[in-house]
């Protein structure tokens, strides 16, 4: 059995201009106006846009080892709600992702499941320790061929080891991708330090605890040639730093959240954990910085950091909660509230920051092109005129600690397609029973 | 009122109502039968989550002098110790039946995620959250203050144009948080002096004047208060200043910075005190020193809060 | 809405000396007499009724202190939270002769409640009521020794005493029910 062919019509490219896409097998086979095919599935996409599918370069899909939080079904369904195509796995599993073992496994999870791509990233160092460096050319030459690396969580802060792990990759091509948290400057910190932590009594984690590591580390990437990537930039600092080493010619690429984009420190006011986050909720001026560095292309993309969890673990004070928020579903709808409804950024941008550079950066060459014949069937359709107040109801994760809960966010994914076929339509995922029928088909061909 | 769970909440009318009372139930504790029947029938639960016996006593007389049932609960030694969550601690003790909650907790908000959290019913009293606030403390210091500076007329007034500096560990330090907002409130005049390692990053986004200079902010303010802050051991291995002997000379209340005090500066400590580092014992054991009104105004200051949470339409919330 | 006068301030003059007189008989002097009003009208009343006591005896110090009952309301729950009055006793009460002054007498709760206040400062040889008004409604089995004026009235009217100290005037009147 093979997946039937698909006939989107009057979708609006992210130049603005109208167009069919006829989709067969798992390829798009024409763009353009007036297309027809006779057993097609069709799609009326009057009034959406299509974007190539998104690509999250930094998810925390949790399996093996924290499968109440969330599993990569669960993951890639939430990414598939979202209008992600493919997905970053962070290491930070348990246990760890340091060994093909691991990636291998995560990998197979993903595509049994069908919902996304499931790349793993790769741990630097051995167990997240930071001490020894993690197999990396077995994860790179395993079948999941890991390309991107980090010990997302926890910052690589030891320099040489930094160093030895940059220089290394250089091998297979891969990247660093740094969690920018110097350790000794936010021991036990809660949330960003300045008037709302002072009031507020809770540990300050300082802009400079991010901002020194990146210094650091693009002199590094600069001294070894090799390439750097940043996780999650919350400072107007850390933008500053990053545009400096951009104009030298340093080989960095960085990435910003949606939440760094829209949510600021005062949220903690209610010492609701919700709003516990790492790196920490900045104030307003950083939000406006990263808004600008991400229109200006300082900042490559925007990358979820996906991080459920469970229940448990956010209803409690906030000192004993857990970092982290989730975020694959609500990612674009943000990314349109505060880039592209304030006029910083067009569709183009979008594709651009949320597909184009983060399939470059991660080495995904299936994902991430502009929509032509001839390139996989990776899209994702947009109502960019639907408000709505996000709900648990658009949450597909197994966790619901999202933020957003009430929070008026504008357009909405309609439908995403992977590998040609369909993993969430009318603005809801497709069963999970036929999304790896799909899958299977794909496979045999 | 709802709940007490920081003095940022509380109007100046709430305050100088809350301190009025204070003073009705400090005279009902110098008389011979200290008891009010106003709580009985209340059951209120001493929620402690961290050692403190000098607050959780100050509290449990209060509630028995309003003849509140009272239970007391340690973290220590309980299933909490085995990671039993502040959620189900209180829920299992709302099961029981409680009026109103005492809370201690080592996490910074912990009173008003149990206030917000519609785990219980009942009003949150904060007996003092992580490094964030200690309202019963700065409204026992503010009642102080008052009952020196005004006597028996001190009923109606505020702290309006009193002039305190508060010395010591600003940072980590709940009840200089909840004096800075309530000297704001009341209309006093708040100095902080601290080493700049002890003072909160944004401090000056604070309604207060900073130095790090004690001789010179007491020379040029010549303060009507003095209020001495506790440095906690922990403080002294974690290179906030080099040492106790640098610490002392430089910020604490010696005999020789006490004794070129006005004379009626008054000095103040919320206890227990490190004799000999922030606070010499010529400044402690003086006329001038507050340290066991503090301890006795404590009580009628609780027992007036108690009584401000639990009393009232319950339907009805007073904001 | 509307006020009746009931009262002037001549009128509620009389009444108080007449209170005055019966409190002497009834105690044969003024001996171990302490008025303590219930605050606020009351402590205004109780020093009101003292002067008058010291000009009909002369040589006469009739002590005066105020009682606060807030805090022995059976009512707490029911109204937003009240603030408390002081509560000064000047000298024992024990073996006293102890005048409650109030201004008005209605459910009967208040004197209650006094009672009980009473209770936890000594014990006096008797207690005896003196109230301005007595409006009837009691819901407790008490009643006033010394009445300066019976005044009948509905559950929704209210009865407001006004003296010089507080309203810049002395008068009673009744208000009438706000009918919807």
């Amino acid at each position: 059995m093979t997946n039937p062919n698909l006939l989107i019509t009057g979708a609006t490219l992210p130049d603005g201009t109208r167009s069919d896409i006829l989709i067969e097998g798992t390829q798009i086979t024409a763009v353009g106006s007036g297309l027809s095919s006779a057993h097609a599935e069709k799609i009326d996409a009057d009034g959406l846009v299509v974007l190539p599918g998104l690509v999250d370069l930094h998810t925390h899909l949790r399996e093996p080892g924290y499968e109440q939080s969330e599993t990569v079904l669960t993951g890639t369904q939430a990414a598939a709600l979202g209008g992600f195509t493919s997905v970053f796995a962070m290491a930070n599993t348990l246990p760890v992702a340091d060994t093909a073992g691991v990636v291998e496994q995560v990998l197979r999870l993903g595509s049994e499941a069908g919902y996304a791509t499931v790349r793993p990233i790769g741990a630097v160092t051995k167990g997240l320790e930071g001490v020894q460096l993690a197999e990396l050319g077995a994860m790179a030459n395993s079948r999941a061929q890991v390309r991107v690396f980090s010990d997302d969580g926890k910052c690589v802060f030891d320099p040489l080891i930094m160093r030895r792990a940059l220089e290394y990759v250089k091998t297979f091509g891969g990247v660093i991708a740094q969690h920018a948290q110097e350790p000794r400057l936010t021991v036990d910190a809660q949330m960003n330090e300045g008037e709302v932590s002072a009031r507020l009594g809770l540990a300050g984690w300082p802009a400079v605890a991010e901002e020194s590591i990146i210094a650091r580390d693009v002199l590094l990437a600069e001294h070894t040639g090799s390439r750097l990537h940043i996780c999650h930039l919350s400072t107007a600092g850390s933008v500053d730093v990053i545009r400096w080493a951009k104009k030298r010619g340093i080989n960095v690429t960085a990435e910003v959240t949606p939440h760094h984009l829209l949510l600021t420190d005062e949220r903690a006011e209610s010492y609701d954990a919700r709003f516990k986050v790492n790196p920490p909720l900045r104030r307003q001026e950083d939000v406006l910085a990263l808004r600008e560095a991400l229109a200006d292309g300082t900042i490559d993309i925007v990358a979820t950091d996906h991080a459920p969890h469970p229940v448990e673990t956010k209803d409690c004070e906030w000192g004993a909660a857990a970092f982290g928020m989730v975020g694959l579903e609500s990612a674009l709808a943000v990314v349109h509230t505060t880039m592209v409804e304030t006029g910083l950024i067009g569709w183009k941008d979008v594709a651009r920051v949320l597909s184009e550079a983060p399939a470059r950066i991660g080495g995904l060459a299936s994902h991430g092109h502009a929509i032509t014949p001839g390139v996989q069937a990776e899209l994702v359709l947009v109502d960019p005129t639907t408000r709505r107040n996000f709900g648990v109801d658009d949450l597909a994760s197994l966790s619901h600690n999202t933020p957003y809960l009430g929070v008026e966010l504008s357009s909405q994914v309609v439908a995403t397609i992977h590998q040609g076929y369909l993993t969430a339509s009318n603005r809801a995922i497709v069963d999970a029973e036929s999304v790896a029928a799909r899958a299977q088909a794909v496979l045999r061909g | 009122m709802k709940h007490l769970l920081s003095t940022r909440d509380l109007s100046r009318e709430e305050a100088i109502q809350l301190l009025d009372i204070a003073e009705d139930m400090a005279a009902v504790n110098e008389r011979e039968v200290k008891k009010l029947p106003a709580l009985r029938g209340k059951t209120v639960v001493n929620l402690f989550f961290e050692d403190s016996t000098r607050t959780r006593i100050s509290f449990e007389a209060a509630e028995k002098r309003l003849s509140a049932d009272v239970i007391n609960f340690a973290a220590k030694g309980s299933s909490v110790s085995k990671g039993e969550s502040l959620k189900d601690t209180t829920q299992t003790l709302a099961a029981m039946g409680i009026d109103a909650v005492v809370i201690r907790h080592g996490a910074s908000g912990a009173p008003q995620v149990l206030a917000q959290s519609g785990w219980i019913d009942a009003p949150v009293i904060n007996a003092g959250d992580g490094t964030h606030e200690h309202p019963t403390q700065a409204l026992l210091d503010a009642f102080t203050m008052r009952k020196r500076l005004h006597g028996t007329g001190s009923r109606g007034k505020g702290l309006d144009g009193v002039k305190v500096t508060i010395v010591g560990d600003i940072l980590h330090s709940r009840v200089a948080r909840s004096n800075v907002w309530l000297l704001e409130t009341l209309g006093a005049e708040v100095q902080l002096v601290a080493p700049p390692t002890l003072l909160p990053h944004a401090v000056d986004s604070w309604p207060v004047s900073v130095s790090y200079n004690l001789d010179e902010a007491l020379a040029s303010s010549k303060p009507d208060v003095v209020m001495m802050l506790r440095i906690q051991q922990e403080r002294m291995h974690d290179a906030f200043f080099p040492n106790e002997r640098e610490y002392s000379n430089l910020w604490g209340l010696t005999q020789e910075r006490f004794l070129a005090l006005p004379a009626k500066t008054m000095v103040m400590h919320p206890g227990p005190m490190n004799r000999g580092l922030e606070i010499s014992s010529a400044a402690a054991d003086s006329p001038q020193s507050t340290v066991l009104e503090q301890v006795a105004n404590g009580v009628s200051v609780r027992m007036a809060a108690l009584y401000m949470v639990l009393t009232g339409e319950r339907e009805v919330t007073h904001d | 809405m509307t006020a009746r006068a009931i009262m002037q301030a001549t009128d509620m003059h009389r009444a108080l000396t007449r209170i005055a007189h019966e409190i002497l008989e009834s105690n044969r002097g003024a001996q171990s007499l302490v008025l303590l009003g219930i605050p606020t009208r009351g402590v205004t009343l109780a020093h009101r009724l003292a002067s008058i006591l010291e000009s009909i005896v002369p040589g006469a110090s009739v002590p005066v202190g105020s009682l606060d009952v807030t805090m022995y309301r059976d009512d707490l729950y029911q109204h937003p939270t009240r603030s408390t009055a002081p509560t000064e006793v000047p000298v024992s009460i024990d073996d006293a002769t102890v005048v409650l002054v109030d201004d008005v007498l209605y459910s009967g709760r208040t004197v209650r409640a006094a009672l009980d206040a009473l209770t936890d400062l000594g014990r006096p040889k008797v207690v005896r009521l003196a109230v301005l008004a007595d409006r009837g409604h009691r819901e407790l089995p008490i009643r006033a020794d010394f009445v300066g004026k019976n005044l009948p009235s509905a559950h929704g009217e209210r009865i407001n005493v006004r003296l010089v100290e507080h309203d810049g005037e002395d008068g009673v009147e009744i208000e009438e029910a706000v009918t919807a």
